[in-house]
């Protein structure tokens, strides 16, 4: 526990540090304030952005998406990583294409998600889905063939059905597969949304940075990126912690 | 024991299923071939009866089909060919309720406590949770984990993750139990010891206990009869009755039959074993 406090203590302590050489970097004018703002005024920017309510839609519009795809490409995702695992032909079939699955730029699919969905937040999610499924699914995958055989056949000894043997047994037996896949799925789902809105998007927070960049407003910029860092950080903790809580009972040394 | 493990292990009705004199279990001509391009005939054939209540151990080479064995007779795995029987009922891809098994490698869940692990079994049958918590409790203390009840196997060594799994098997109360060296993990010591509260659990619980071993001793203090197998595919080379008395423990060790018995399952063992690892046989 001690350790532990001791790492967090110094990752906190390099966060802060860093940002402390920052804000004397703006301040002192090394770095260009036109550049770069001070991450104080980062943070008013920010905070008085949020309070304004003039980006509230904009959150909106991007969570919701996120929050549709992640969910889609986690139930999608294991749905899939199951049927691969119980077809073993199909999964050979399909093995090349999971293997160079992410060496396709989605985002030249737009226009066809366009035409295929309308101009609404569709085909966002759709990119946020494609990006984020097949991580579910592999990960989902690699938790299954980790499932110690021999524990299905204790689930068999206790004569349970295929429903208790997959809740009671196999799930909690690939619990660490299945929150890696959570976790890369929820990050990738984020990145592919904000960049699909940065570049192709009139909505959302990705579109807002870009708008505030293309207008030279270098404090929203600024703060709405503070903004999204932040957000992405808590996100990725929370997943963190809560598959800590899971895990660590039955890694305790 | 008497009013922890034991009980209703011989449930009124189930024994009736089968006419009388006839074996608890049996295997008639099985063999298990293991299908693949280059198909593994694995065990058998094998015929086989266990008379109800009996203790039977099988030694044999590694490799030669003994976890196959067990496999088949629960029900685990579905013979190439032959049959296989419990209570006077074919077993056919389904594990007859009744049976207990105690698998060769962890089988433990590493994401429940050592109590939750022994209790998985009951609390999936309904038992009511009182009984399942004095049955829990007895078995923990029985097996030398009291002061584990709460770890998680990651946090026990090899032998008492085995230990763990024994228990979870025998709060089932099951009647015919298949162990698939059980005390593999354990030194030898613990494994004498373990083997006298076997004995202890087999005679007050009256169950029929089919035991896999790699020690030669241990079949021969144990048993009631000892089947020796041949290199694979395992066959029984030997069936032999030591003719112990129902109260017995590890001081037959001393016994002048016992060295007998020993020597007769080795003179298989050494010649099955040498062909298992590829050499000639003297
Ligand atoms: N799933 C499987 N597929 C193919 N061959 C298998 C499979 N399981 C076991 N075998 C083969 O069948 C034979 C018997 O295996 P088994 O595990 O029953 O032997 P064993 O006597 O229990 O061995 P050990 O003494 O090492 O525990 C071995 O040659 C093994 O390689
Ligand atoms: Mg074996």
């Amino acid at each position: 526990m001690s350790r532990g406090r001791a790492v967090l203590a110094s990752r906190v302590g390099l966060i802060v540090g860093s940002i402390a050489l920052l804000e004397i970097l703006c301040r002192t004018g090394v770095i260009n304030p036109l550049t770069l703002l001070p991450p104080s005024e980062m943070a008013v920017a920010m905070v008085n952005l949020l309070a304004s309510g003039k980006v509230a839609p904009d959150i909106e519009r991007t969570f919701s998406t996120v929050a549709i795809a992640f969910a889609l490409s986690v139930v999608v995702g294991i749905a899939a990583g199951a049927v691969l695992h119980a077809i073993p032909r199909l999964r050979r079939a399909l093995d090349p294409l999971l293997a160079s699955y992410y060496a396709v730029p989605f985002f030249v699919f737009y226009p066809v998600l366009v035409a295929f969905f309308g101009l609404n937040e569709m085909p966002l999610v759709a990119i946020g889905f494609a990006a984020a499924m097949v991580a579910m699914a592999i990960s989902t995958l690699n938790g299954l063939d980790r499932v110690p055989p021999v524990l299905i056949k204790v689930a068999r000894m206790h004569r349970l059905g295929r429903l208790r043997t997959l809740f009671l047994v196999v799930v909690p037996a690939a619990a660490a597969s299945l929150m890696t896949g959570m976790k890369l799925a929820l990050a990738y789902a984020f990145i592919s949304i904000i960049a699909g809105e940065f570049i192709l998007s009139g909505k959302g927070l990705g579109y807002q940075i870009a708008y505030a960049y293309n207008s030279f407003d270098n404090k929203t910029m600024y703060g709405l990126m503070l903004f999204v860092l932040l957000v992405a950080t808590a996100m990725n903790s929370l997943l963190h912690m809560w598959e800590q809580r899971l895990l660590r009972r039955r890694s305790r040394a | 024991m008497a009013d922890g493990l034991a009980g209703t292990a011989s449930v009124p009705g189930a024994a009736s299923l089968a006419a009388p004199g006839s074996p608890h279990a049996s295997m008639r001509g099985v063999t298990r071939v293991y299908p693949g391009a280059a198909p593994v005939h694995a065990l058998g054939p094998i015929d086989l009866d266990l008379a109800r209540g009996e203790f039977f151990s099988v030694v044999g080479p590694s490799g030669c089909g003994k976890s196959t064995l067990i496999d088949v007779q629960a029900g685990l795995a579905v013979p190439s060919a032959g049959e296989v029987t419990f209570e006077g009922r074919p077993v056919s891809g389904k594990v007859p309720d009744g049976i207990g098994v105690v698998f060769q490698e962890d089988a433990s869940f590493p994401w429940l406590t050592v109590t939750d692990n022994i209790a998985f079994g009951l609390r999936r049958a309904g038992v009511d949770p009182a009984e399942v918590r004095r049955r829990v409790e007895y078995a923990v203390g029985f097996m030398g984990l009291r002061d584990f009840a709460r770890a998680y196997p990651v946090q026990l060594s090899g032998g008492m993750r085995q230990r763990v799994c024994i228990a979870r098997t025998l709060v089932l109360q099951p009647r015919l139990i298949l162990l698939d060296e059980p005390f593999g993990a354990l030194d030898q010591q613990t494994r004498l010891l373990m083997g006298d509260e076997l004995l202890r659990l087999w005679r007050e619980t009256r169950a029929t206990v089919l035991l896999i071993t790699h020690a030669l001793d241990e079949a021969a203090m144990l048993s009631d009869r000892v089947g020796a197998m041949s290199a694979r595919p395992g066959r029984f080379v030997d069936l032999l009755e030591t003719g112990w008395p129902r109260e017995r423990d590890s001081s037959l060790v001393a016994e002048a039959g016992f060295g007998a018995i020993t020597a007769r399952l080795w003179s298989h063992l050494r010649a099955e074993s040498l062909k298992a690892m590829g050499g000639a046989p003297p």
